[in-house]
């Protein structure tokens, strides 16, 4: 349904003066996700995760350049396609309350944004994200912040389209109301529609989601089922992965020392290599290689 | 040290009170939780705590006396989105001695890299700059923490991170630390109680 190969992003930037400079921000990052299925997208903040989310739909800034090919549906999405399959047959859930319009009811902002959804659709969803009746005669400003991301939410849930894009849909919100809007992203998916979750909540993607993808500077290093994120991350196939998994407060609540190689940084070998226990000085040499194991891609030499 | 908030209530100017007779207290060395469905007022009353917003009515008394008006304030408050606690027009070392200047192991156990300190806040990540919030908060004269979603945009490594090194700082130093969350892992993990917002208030 979706598929992203080798996607870059680079950014053009002024250095000092005229001198200007292209940082590779996203290097080489592949995902795909099947209709019905839902795909959860990790990894800590600056990782490349909304500029993914960005890509697909074509908004990024002018001075970013992109190389790789996404596939929809098995058309090649061309900066014409994405326009076209905008809001209708891919929608977006954005990651700021920005996003909204200022001077626009946020009732009809949902059915504008949906291309015309009707009344009925966006009161149903709505009330199933327990919005009051009164809410969709209110402007952004009136609104608390989780009522604004519950607003944003419900625009994807009336739109009909055959993929969401879901950019943090859950911070904000307090726990029962996240509960609903997952299980509506659920429902959603097992109508037929493609759910591509970005998300930093580990606890809610391993709810809802099918497969998670496991992001760390600018590319995938794991891509697994959800299963494998269980009891001590044993099965888990990416020292990356299995931190992330040991670092929550559910589990050991243990930190890896060291922090995400910024872009500039241009590291030859593996970019977690730094901060990894296992490293070796092969991991310093080359880039690895996307491999497949137990079901699961990984990034990493010494998976097994 | 004793933080204590007396029958603090908060009135909105069309005369609806967001929350009434709160208190609270908070001893040195203890850590405790607040939580509380969002837009109750929680972070209006982190705000009151640290002396960055004035009650309606009830007051905040610091070994029985009022908080301090001037000078360093010994209570610290960290928001919850670090981007808007930073100054845009400030490089990040400037940013983070503004109150103090935080030693180098201090920084080493944030995980700030030194490289970082000749950047802009909009060339960091969130995670990262929500590090030198925390170092810049946790100078010599700070003797509570107010801890607001302190780390919810955060990913489980940063979290971790910052987390531990905070709770080894609390225990050294004596710090009594709130911690206002939604996240019940997180709550259980580092708290010793935790305070369910709406049964210390009563409108």
């Amino acid at each position: 349904m979706l598929e992203v190969n080798h996607l870059s992003i680079s950014f053009l930037q002024y250095e000092k003066g005229l001198k200007q400079q292209q940082l590779k921000v996203i290097k080489d990052l592949s995902v795909s996700v099947h209709s019905g299925e839902i795909l959860a997208v990790v990894g800590s903040s600056g990782s490349g995760k909304s500029l993914l989310a960005h890509a697909i739909l074509g908004i990024l800034p002018t001075n970013a350049t992109t190389e790789g090919t996404i596939y929809f549906d098995g058309v090649k999405l061309t900066p014409e396609k994405k326009e076209e399959f905008r809001g209708k047959e891919i929608s977006f859930v954005p990651q700021s309350v920005n996003f909204l319009d200022p001077l626009m009811r946020v009732g009809t902002q949902v059915r504008n944004a949906a291309r015309g959804a009707s009344t009925s659709a966006q009161r149903k969803a709505f009330e199933r994200l327990r919005l009051a009746k009164d809410v969709e005669q209110k402007f952004p400003f009136q609104l608390s912040g989780g009522m604004a991301r519950r607003v944003l939410a419900s625009t994807a849930m009336v739109s009909g389209a055959k993929l969401i894009i879901a950019d943090e849909p859950t911070p904000g919100m307090d726990p029962t109301v996240i509960k609903e809007a997952l299980k509506y992203f659920r429902e959603l998916a097992d109508s037929g529609c493609t759910v591509l979750m970005i998300t930093h909540d580990i606890g809610a993607a391993l709810e809802i989601a099918d497969k998670i993808a496991v992001f760390y500077a600018g590319t995938t290093v794991e891509s697994a089922m959800v299963n494998d994120f269980s009891g001590d991350g044993r099965l888990l196939r990416h020292p990356y992965s299995k931190a992330l998994w040991r670092a929550l407060p559910q589990n050991d609540f243990l930190p890896i020392p060291g922090s995400q190689p910024l872009p500039y940084a241009n590291l030859p070998g593996c970019l977690f290599e730094p901060r990894c226990a296992f490293a070796t000085t092969e991991c310093r040499q080359d880039e690895p290689k996307p491999r497949e194991i137990r079901n699961g891609i990984v990034r990493c030499i010494h998976a097994t | 040290m004793l933080l204590e908030a007396h029958n603090i209530g908060l009135r909105h100017p069309n005369g609806h009170w967001l929350f009434r007779n709160l208190s609270i207290s908070l001893r040195s060395g203890e850590i405790v939780g607040i939580r509380g469905p969002s837009g109750c007022g929680k972070t209006s009353f982190a705000r009151i705590l640290s002396g960055y917003e004035q009650p309606s009515e009830g007051v905040v008394l610091l070994d029985n006396s009022p908080l301090p008006k001037t000078n360093y304030h010994p209570v610290q408050l960290i928001y919850q989105h670090p981007e808007k606690a930073v100054n845009h027009r400030w490089k990040m070392s400037k940013i983070l001695n503004e109150g103090w200047t935080p030693d180098d192991h201090l920084l080493t156990s944030l995980g700030i890299e030194r490289e970082w300190l000749n950047r802009w806040p909009n060339e960091l990540s969130g995670g990262e700059l929500q590090r030198f919030c925390v170092a810049r908060a946790l100078g010599p004269k700070t003797k509570f923490l107010i801890a607001d979603e302190m780390t919810t945009m955060l990913d489980a490594i940063s979290q971790a991170q910052i987390w531990q090194s905070v709770l080894d700082i609390a225990q050294k130093r004596n710090l009594g630390i709130l911690v206002v969350s939604h996240d019940d892992h997180l709550l259980k993990r580092v708290c010793s109680r935790v305070i369910e917002f709406h049964n210390i208030s009563y409108k």
